[in-house]
């Protein structure tokens, strides 16, 4: 019994470390994601069976690959799919026939793999969803969890993702330079917003994998694959820099905790170190771009000694090139509360009001209104704003928050 | 594979004949069609009368049934098509972009079925 438990183990091990690669290139010679997640299940199943009996082959995943192969050639035989597969069933027999792969043989496909799954023409969260399944190795069931739907509705959305990919003809290859740039935006687009949608459920972290992770996860893979692409070390370092913020986040109680408040001594300072060294090699490579300029504003947050010995003049430039950039209003929002730091409330609540339209229905920026009159000595004005922010307020931890800064409002009078 | 672009465009976007700028427009299209004819991508295209013009039809228990107009109520009408032949969706993308519709209006690209291709 105990050692079929750590021949589990084993294989879990593998799948966790390796599974991606092998799901990849599986897919890249099928053309077939379902065919090759079944084929690569059955491969496991019978390394169970096998393995348990004569322990472990002396490469698993050349075992894992040949084996998952022959499953697939018996897979599409059964299913008389020939018409349709012919061309990957002639491959896979010409594959099986070789001899044994070495298994830095096994050619790494994930480059081209992630950017099918975040190929544009997808919808962004189904990206997510496939990117998560086909390159991090998160099984239906856990993704699902992740995003609070229930496993049919998820394994739905991803077998709608597949059928497109086939039907409408998406390459599974590593765009050229022509379209570089952009399909690079959609694939970091895509981790970024796995990264968020951890970070927005960071509260019952205990239920739902850790979205976090897996995203640094594969953005690591991402600049193994590709390094010296500066928007994907920005990317890298954003979130590093972010995840070593998250403990303080919210205390005991699930509520929010103003960055000035946060315990700075319980930042991860290894996670620090590392975003802000790869901040630096990225702005050195001169191709600036928002993840790097974001990542650049995180480091300045995350080396401050203290909230107020912050280099917000920095900060308040680095928006400023953000907005130059991409015309977005919350970076010339969070440029006026930079500014508020180092020129008074009064001058940044001025400016406000040229952010006031695309803005009106922004939760942050009637509490950012708010803070900014409280510190003017307008309370009655900065409890009004409080309350469209309240609101406007998506969750309760948000609310809370809101309500507290609220009732301080009067003692800065 | 072969793609289908159809463009989608408002009544009054794309200029009107006797305009200035029709010329041009018109100019625009022969260029990508020419582009589409030399990359040898063009497999057929064809421009369509207004949707003014258009009849849809059902036919229920047998009997036809007509009505004036096109059959979907939106404000961006069906006005043409390219079909494509290309290997990747990115290729044919790529020459959507091109046609000049895709500037004013909308074109949505859709693979069209491969017969032969389909399982026994």
């Amino acid at each position: 019994m105990a050692e079929a438990a750590s021949i589990g183990e084993s294989i879990g091990r593998l799948v966790r470390n390796d599974g991606g690669r092998l799901l990849a290139n599986l897919i890249s010679n099928l053309r077939d994601f379902q065919l090759a997640q079944d084929s690569l299940q059955d491969a496991l199943e019978s390394a169970l069976h096998h393995w348990a009996r004569n322990g472990l082959p002396d490469e698993p995943s050349a075992w894992l690959m040949r084996t998952a192969r022959r499953k697939a050639i018996d897979r599409i035989r059964r299913a008389a799919r020939f018409r349709s597969k012919s061309a990957e069933l002639a491959a896979l027999i010409e594959l099986d026939s070789e001899p044994g792969p070495e298994p830095d043989l096994i050619p790494d496909e994930r480059l081209g793999l992630i950017f099918t799954c975040c190929h544009p023409a997808l919808d962004r969260r189904t990206s997510v969803a496939l990117t998560l399944r086909s390159i991090c190795g998160l099984t239906t069931e856990e993704i699902a969890r992740a995003f609070v739907v229930t496993p049919d509705a998820m394994a739905q959305r991803l077998v709608r993702a597949r059928h497109k990919i086939t039907k409408a003809g998406i390459a599974y290859e590593v765009p050229g330079p022509e379209a570089w740039g952009e399909r690079l935006d959609a694939v970091l687009g895509a981790i970024y917003l796995t990264f968020n949608e951890g970070y927005a459920a960071s509260s019952d972290a205990l239920l739902r994998p850790d979205l976090c992770e897996e995203a640094i996860r594969l953005c690591r893979v991402l600049l193994a694959l590709r390094p010296d692409e500066p928007e994907t070390e920005g990317l890298l370092a954003l979130m590093l820099l972010h995840h070593a913020r998250s403990p303080t986040r919210l205390d005991a109680g699930g509520v929010v905790v103003a960055l000035e408040a946060q315990d700075r001594r319980r930042w991860d300072r290894a996670r620090i170190a590392e975003g802000a060294a790869l901040v630096e090699t990225a702005l050195r490579r001169f191709r600036p771009g928002p993840y790097q300029m974001q990542a650049a504003i995180a480091a300045l947050h995350a080396e401050a000694p203290s909230f107020a010995e912050t280099g917000w003049h920095e900060i308040a430039l680095l928006y400023a090139g953000l907005f130059a950039l991409q015309q977005n209003p919350v970076f010339e929002l969070n440029r006026l509360v930079a500014l508020s730091y180092v020129a008074g409330p009064e001058a940044s609540l001025a400016e406000l009001d040229g952010i006031a339209a695309p803005l009106a229905a922004y939760q942050p920026y009637h509490a950012v209104r708010a803070d900014f009159l409280a510190r003017s000595g307008r309370a009655t004005e900065a409890e009004a704003a409080y309350d469209e922010a309240i609101r406007l307020a998506g969750t309760e931890a948000e609310q809370h928050f809101l309500r507290r800064k609220r009732g301080e409002a009067r003692e800065q009078e | 594979m072969k793609y289908i672009a159809l463009i989608y465009t408002a009544a009054n976007s794309a200029p009107a004949y006797g305009s200035a700028e029709f010329g041009p427009y018109m100019a625009s299209y022969n260029t990508a069609s020419e582009r589409f004819a030399t990359d040898r991508v063009l497999v057929s295209a064809e421009a369509l009368e207004e949707s003014s013009t258009a009849t849809t039809l059902r036919v229920r228990s047998g009997k036809v049934e007509t009505m004036d107009g096109p059959f979907a109520e939106s404000k961006e009408q069906l006005g043409g098509f390219y079909i494509f032949e290309c290997p990747t969706l990115d290729e044919a993308i790529r020459y959507a972009a091109m046609i000049p519709g895709a500037s004013v209006g909308a074109v949505e690209v859709r693979p069209i079925v491969d017969f032969s291709k389909l399982p026994a």
